[in-house]
């Protein structure tokens, strides 16, 4: 690598003075008075937020309102803090939704634990659990930071989805040729 | 002097007090608001009074200025408890708050607002809460005593950092004091010309100034008295006691709530002093323009009112305030625009940059000042 030497010049009396320096600083803090802002006003006003940013992580719906989340348990095992807890529970025989097997009756996400990394979006087989765009968490006691399942789903809401495997399974079923 | 009297200078007293207290106040205010601007924030535009800010435009706008947010800050400093560590040698932990702004409300008495013609008798009368001969020998020798409440505060927290804060405020104290001192000298020997009568009055200082101001005169004098000022006033880019970074807080680190709250009015009270001490010294007090006074333009114009009576004072008073206002501005500019000096740097500036300066300043000026009498007058 070619190394370039600067030569450092002595300062010269005016630049010792320091005094021209700091007119000129004094020049570009004037100047900047009168800059627009670049703050946002909070509450008010929200910063946009950016593509593929990592909120609060969440629970979504498929376009047809089923909850997607077949209960695996990947996200709790691969969630670095422990922060997630799932209680996997039995789609009721009668329920149009029969053949999945297994919902969760209850998931918690502890977000005082949690660290947004989002490995249980990546890891989740089914695009069930989605890192939103929500930012700001508040509460005033341990218990109001636990997410339940009803709160998950309500930050969730539904998003579009293009695979529509469940209702492919249920229609191979419905044929006889499950697989 | 009669019980009257003594009540209206008593009521002048307080009336002048409170100025200066409010101007405290408002340049925290403007310290805030002005750091914000320069950092490309918005700065404190929330607080406001249930009365005032609901009128339709103008309460919205004064909110938005941060007008109510000093009556907050002081609320805040009043009701906060008020911890006195255990370790702290009582008495002095408390005087040295006290002591902080004493200096800045005696010095004030000293300074003049403003002149106007009385009509009825037609002399000139001079706002000013005691118009003594040694105006300036008293600003500076109550001013220094401002570094006993630093110092005081420094040993009676009894901890490391307050310790250092007040060593090195009276380190800086002490160095430039000399050089703040000496720059003023060349003015005073320029204004006690020989054949009148001697005096330190600010007063005189500013008749002197009604054509020539003296910071075109003496422009080296007043640098040198300007970054002296700084010092004085432990400002930055010399806030060496305080000095957040290195220091916590400096000597103010074991105080809180309403004692913390008088260091920092005391800060302000002092550069509301320097400011006005600025503007008289070096640019021309209640003159509006170089060459230009208010009686000059009365004359020209042969508008009488414009140097009398009440209108009159409100003119020449509304003159220095600007100017005051203007170098308040300026020390808070400064302070967002240059960095902190090292401790060595502030003590090399002092004794090897300023002190020479201000003394060969000193010389230079006899000279010229003898030869003028000598061969001009
Ligand atoms: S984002 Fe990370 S820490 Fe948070 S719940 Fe998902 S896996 Fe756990
Ligand atoms: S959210 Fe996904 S990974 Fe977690 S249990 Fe449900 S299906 Fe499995």
């Amino acid at each position: 690598m070619a190394v370039k030497v600067i030569e450092r010049k002595p300062l010269s009396w005016a630049e010792r003075t320091y005094l021209p320096q700091i007119l000129s600083g004094l020049r570009i803090t004037f100047r900047n008075m009168f800059k627009p802002k670049v703050t946002v006003e909070y509450p008010e006003e929200r910063p946009p937020i950016p593509v593929g940013y990592r909120g609060v992580p969440t629970l979504v719906r498929d376009p047809e309102g089923r909850e997607k989340c077949v209960s695996c348990q990947l996200c709790e095992f691969v969630c670095p803090p422990k922060a997630i807890r799932i209680t996997p529970g039995e789609i009721p025989e009668e329920s149009q939704y029969a053949h999945v097997e297994k919902a969760p009756k209850e998931f918690e996400i502890d977000m005082l634990r949690c660290i947004y990394c989002g490995l249980c979006q990546e890891v989740c087989p089914e695009e069930a659990i989605f890192l939103q765009n929500t930012y700001s968490v508040t509460g005033t006691s341990r218990a109001e930071f636990v997410n339940n399942k009803q709160k998950l789903y309500e930050i969730g809401g539904t998003l579009p989805d293009k695979h529509f495997k469940w209702e492919k399974k249920r229609r191979a079923a419905e044929h006889g040729n499950a697989h | 002097m009669d019980v009257v009297d003594l009540l209206i200078r008593f009521g002048l007293g307080l009336l002048v007090i409170s100025l200066v207290m409010g101007v405290c106040m408002y340049s925290v205010l403007a310290e805030r608001k002005v750091s914000s601007w320069i950092q490309g924030r918005v700065g404190p535009n929330r607080t406001t009074v249930p009365l005032i800010g609901a009128i339709p435009i103008l309460g919205p706008f004064l909110t938005r200025l941060g007008i109510f947010q000093p009556l907050a800050d002081g609320g805040k400093f009043l009701f906060k408890e008020d911890v006195v560590p255990a370790h702290v040698h009582k008495f002095y932990y408390v005087l040295a708050p006290i002591i902080a702004f004493i200096p800045a409300l005696v010095t004030i008495s000293v300074v003049p607002f403003g002149q106007y013609v009385d009509a009825a008798t037609g002399t000139v009368k001079t706002l000013i809460l005691a118009n003594v001969d040694v105006g300036i020998l008293l600003v500076f020798a109550v001013a220094s005593l401002g570094v006993y409440s630093i110092i005081i505060a420094g040993w009676a927290s009894n901890s490391k950092y307050p310790f250092l804060g007040g060593i090195r405020a009276s380190a800086q104290m002490i160095s430039y004091e000399l050089a703040m001192t000496l720059s003023v000298v060349p003015v005073f020997m320029w204004v006690n010309a020989p054949g009148t009568e001697g005096t330190l009055s600010l007063v005189r200082v500013v008749d002197a100034q009604a054509d020539w101001w003296f910071v075109l005169t003496q422009p080296v004098a007043a640098v040198v008295f300007l970054i002296a000022l700084f010092a004085e006033t432990n400002r930055l880019p010399f806030d060496m006691p305080e000095s957040e970074t290195d220091l916590v807080s400096g000597y103010h680190t074991e105080y809180s709530s309403f004692k913390f709250g008088f260091f920092f009015v005391g800060e302000y009270a002092n550069m509301t002093v320097g400011a006005c001490v600025t503007a008289l010294v070096f640019f021309g007090g209640w003159h509006p323009l170089p060459f230009v006074t208010w009686a000059d333009l009365a004359a020209w114009t042969g508008q009488a009112w414009m140097t009398t009576g009440v209108v009159g004072a409100l003119l020449s008073i509304g003159t220095f305030v600007l100017k005051a206002f203007f170098f308040l501005f300026f020390f808070i500019w400064v302070r967002w625009t240059v960095p902190r000096f090292r401790y060595d740097q502030v003590m090399r500036i002092g004794w090897k940059g300023l002190l020479p300066v201000a003394i060969a300043n000193l010389i230079a000026y006899a000279l010229i000042i003898a030869a003028w009498d000598r061969w001009v007058s």
